[in-house]
């Protein structure tokens, strides 16, 4: 699915990720975990094509092609999707003109014909449903006057929507209660399939109590320092970042 | 009339050209301005679509204008325009059972002089401005417009459906009069850039909307704006205003898209005690486009509103200024003014002004003024793209979310119409 050698990355002329490899099977979840200013939502943005965010060695490979090529909204179409840690208001355009033309976007791109709007809105009320959101929600402006957790359960159902092949969720529990953090989970578990692979970044250990990973990645200083499975992510729960730290100097 | 029109045509030498405008022009040689063009002979015309300029064809197409529309627009002289003569004629008639009066104004000095000679400049005096004086004097023709005591005009009137006289001239002069308890929807213009030479339009547009009575004046202008280096293009220098009679509405939308030079102001002098006034505005230049548009609500009866939703947008190199006067009157006793004015901006290159008037000369008057600038931001591009939207389709939808407490104040057809040609007016904006 996802093959990264090497990667350095830079933002504004700042080296984040330094010589950092990944390899991403079909239909695993990893889990990078880290301190803040680790290189972990630069990760994200550098594999969606973010502007500013530079790729300056290593090599990219998504889905058999050399991802670092390909335009933002190509990766896009092509099946990368990534939940926004900070999702942005775009006021008077809604919910639902955004997500009709990404997901037809989407589609024509592989060959298929647009939605009817009739099979779209099923479509879009079953999944504001699954992340508890009310269809109303559909009508209004994107993002605009939403909450923290109704942003991220937005993000979620859009990635439902387009259902992508690689789903990137950048810090998708920061700011989110108990409640939400179950829906979101839900949502991600109900979507994980054979042909689907998950990267979810996060700080804290307890989106993964929820979110069971394959794999889990440290992430210090720009590089990954330490992997392991799940038993990982409680050890650093317990133990913090700083022996991993110390460790690896 | 001809006396009228010499009376302007006197106040007019006595005139200078207005400067105050933010706007600059090279000095127009008025000698050298054609006054008058017939509509073309049927031979000077284009035999087919194939002999019009390509790229005019293009954006029809973009816009989805049906094949003989465009051969209409482009003033093409083909049997296939007279297709529509059937539907001119139907509406015709349905408008005569209704007593409304729609002709073009040449016909109406002739057939209803009196209603012509009473409400002509009784709202843009000859002596009005510099423009208004000039059309005064020099107009051909235009639309007029009649809606007798207490109907409801039973469609949109709109100067669409008189495009076979399209050409009659830069100077047009429009005249609507909706008697007391009557109700008119008008649309003016057209979404497609029409086939041109003109360089200056003046036109003038008048507004009598007497007790009871509701007007509503849509506007889509998309005149040649001129080449990507800012030449060429119409200078649209235009006068609109109606009267508001008591509890009267005049309500004006507009989407204005082209022309090289648009100085504009669609304004509304609330007479009567609880009369209303709007003014709904989308105004967007690209390239080196310059808009010096706004409002004026003049305030004089009691308890009169008004309501000002202005929506400029500025790309490539082009200059955009909001200019807007409220004025409340000393007997203006509880008038209420609401005023928003929203710039956004895209790219680096553009400018982006706002020139608020306010005058109170009544206490327990309100005028109230919101003014936003905002960008297209990086944030909003990045994640409509990641979306799998390209950049010129991410820009269009966030300029259309911007625009749309105005869209929705127009006839569903023409808001449709009007969220294509921003995407066409557009192209190009993001490199």
């Amino acid at each position: 699915m996802l093959t990264i050698k090497d990667l350095c990355a830079s933002v504004e002329d700042k080296e984040i990720i330094k010589k950092l490899s990944l390899d991403v099977k079909p239909g695993e979840i990893h889990a990078i975990m880290g301190p803040n200013g680790a290189g972990k939502s630069t990760l994200g943005n550098v594999l969606a094509g973010r502007p500013g965010y530079e790729a300056t060695s290593g090599s990219i490979e998504f889905k058999g092609q050399d991802l670092l090529e390909l335009d933002p909204e190509i990766r896009a179409r092509e099946g990368l999707f990534l939940a926004f840690q900070y999702p942005v208001e775009i006021p008077g355009v809604s919910n639902m003109e955004l997500l009709k033309a990404a997901v037809d976007a989407r589609r024509s791109h592989a060959g298929q014909s647009e939605l009817s709007a009739i099979d779209f809105m099923k479509m879009a009320r079953e999944a504001c449903k699954a992340v508890g959101l009310d269809q109303s929600f559909l009508k209004r402006g994107v993002n605009e006057g939403f909450s923290g957790g109704e942003k991220k359960r937005n993000e979620i159902m859009q990635m439902m929507l387009m259902e992508p092949s690689l789903c990137i969720l950048d810090e998708t529990d920061s700011g989110l209660d108990i409640d939400a953090l179950q829906v979101v989970a839900k949502g991600v578990n109900a979507m994980r399939a054979d042909d689907r692979s998950f990267i979810v970044v996060t700080h804290y250990q307890r989106l993964l109590d929820y979110i069971v990973p394959d794999f889990v990645h440290v992430l210090a200083n720009g590089r990954i320092v330490k992997s392991g499975d799940k038993s990982l992510a409680l050890e650093l729960e317990a133990k913090g970042y700083s022996w991993l730290e110390d460790e690896v100097a | 009339m001809l006396e009228w029109r010499l009376k302007a045509y006197r106040i007019w030498q006595t005139m200078e050209e207005p400067d105050w405008a933010h706007v600059h022009y090279p000095e127009i040689d008025f000698q050298a301005v054609s006054y008058y063009s017939a509509p073309k002979s049927l031979e000077d015309r284009p035999k087919s679509l194939d002999e019009v300029d390509p790229d005019l064809i293009e954006t029809y197409n973009k816009l989805g204008i049906p094949l003989h529309e465009q051969e209409m627009l482009a003033g093409v002289a083909v049997d296939a325009v007279f297709d529509s003569v059937s539907v001119v004629t139907t509406f015709r008639e349905k408008l005569e059972e209704a007593g409304v009066i729609f002709c073009p104004i040449s016909e109406a000095v002739h057939r209803f002089p009196d209603l012509v000679k009473k409400y002509i400049g009784s709202v843009v005096p000859q002596r009005d401005n510099y423009y208004a004086a000039l059309n005064s004097a020099v107009f051909s023709d235009g639309s007029f417009v009649y809606i007798p005591k207490g109907v409801r005009c039973p469609m949109e009137l709109s100067t669409y459906f008189r495009i076979n006289q399209m050409n009659t001239g830069q100077f047009e002069r429009t005249l609507i009069i909706a008697d007391e308890g009557s109700h008119v929807s008008y649309l003016e213009g057209c979404t497609a850039p029409q086939r041109d030479e003109n360089q200056l339009h003046a036109a003038v547009v008048e507004l009598i909307a007497l007790d009871n009575a509701e007007i509503k004046y849509s506007t889509v202008q998309n005149w040649y704006p001129g080449d990507e280096n800012g030449k060429g293009g119409i200078y649209n220098f235009v006068t609109k205003r109606g009267i508001c009679h008591t509890r009267a509405k005049i309500s004006w939308t507009q989407v204005e898209t082209g022309s090289a030079v648009t100085w504009k102001y669609p304004s509304c002098i609330l007479k009567g005690d609880h009369s209303v006034g709007e003014f709904y505005s989308v105004a967007l230049t690209n390239n080196y486009q310059q808009a010096d548009t706004g409002t004026k609500m003049i305030h004089l009866g009691k308890n009169t509103k008004s309501t000002i939703i202005s929506k400029g947008i500025s790309a490539g190199h082009s200059q955009n200024a909001y200019r807007g006067l409220v004025r409340m009157g000393s007997s203006a006793a509880g008038a209420r003014n609401y005023t928003q004015c929203d710039s956004l901006l895209i790219g680096d290159r553009c400018g982006a002004h706002t020139f608020p008037y306010i005058e109170s000369a009544h206490p327990s008057a309100i005028v109230e003024h919101e003014a936003t600038t905002s960008k297209v931001s990086d944030d909003q591009m990045f994640l409509c793209q990641q979306r799998g939207l390209d950049a010129e389709k991410a820009v269009s939808m966030i300029v259309n979310g911007f625009c749309r407490e105005v869209f929705k104040q127009l006839p569903m057809e023409f808001a449709v119409e009007a969220g294509k040609l921003l995407e066409v007016s557009l192209e190009g904006s993001v490199g």
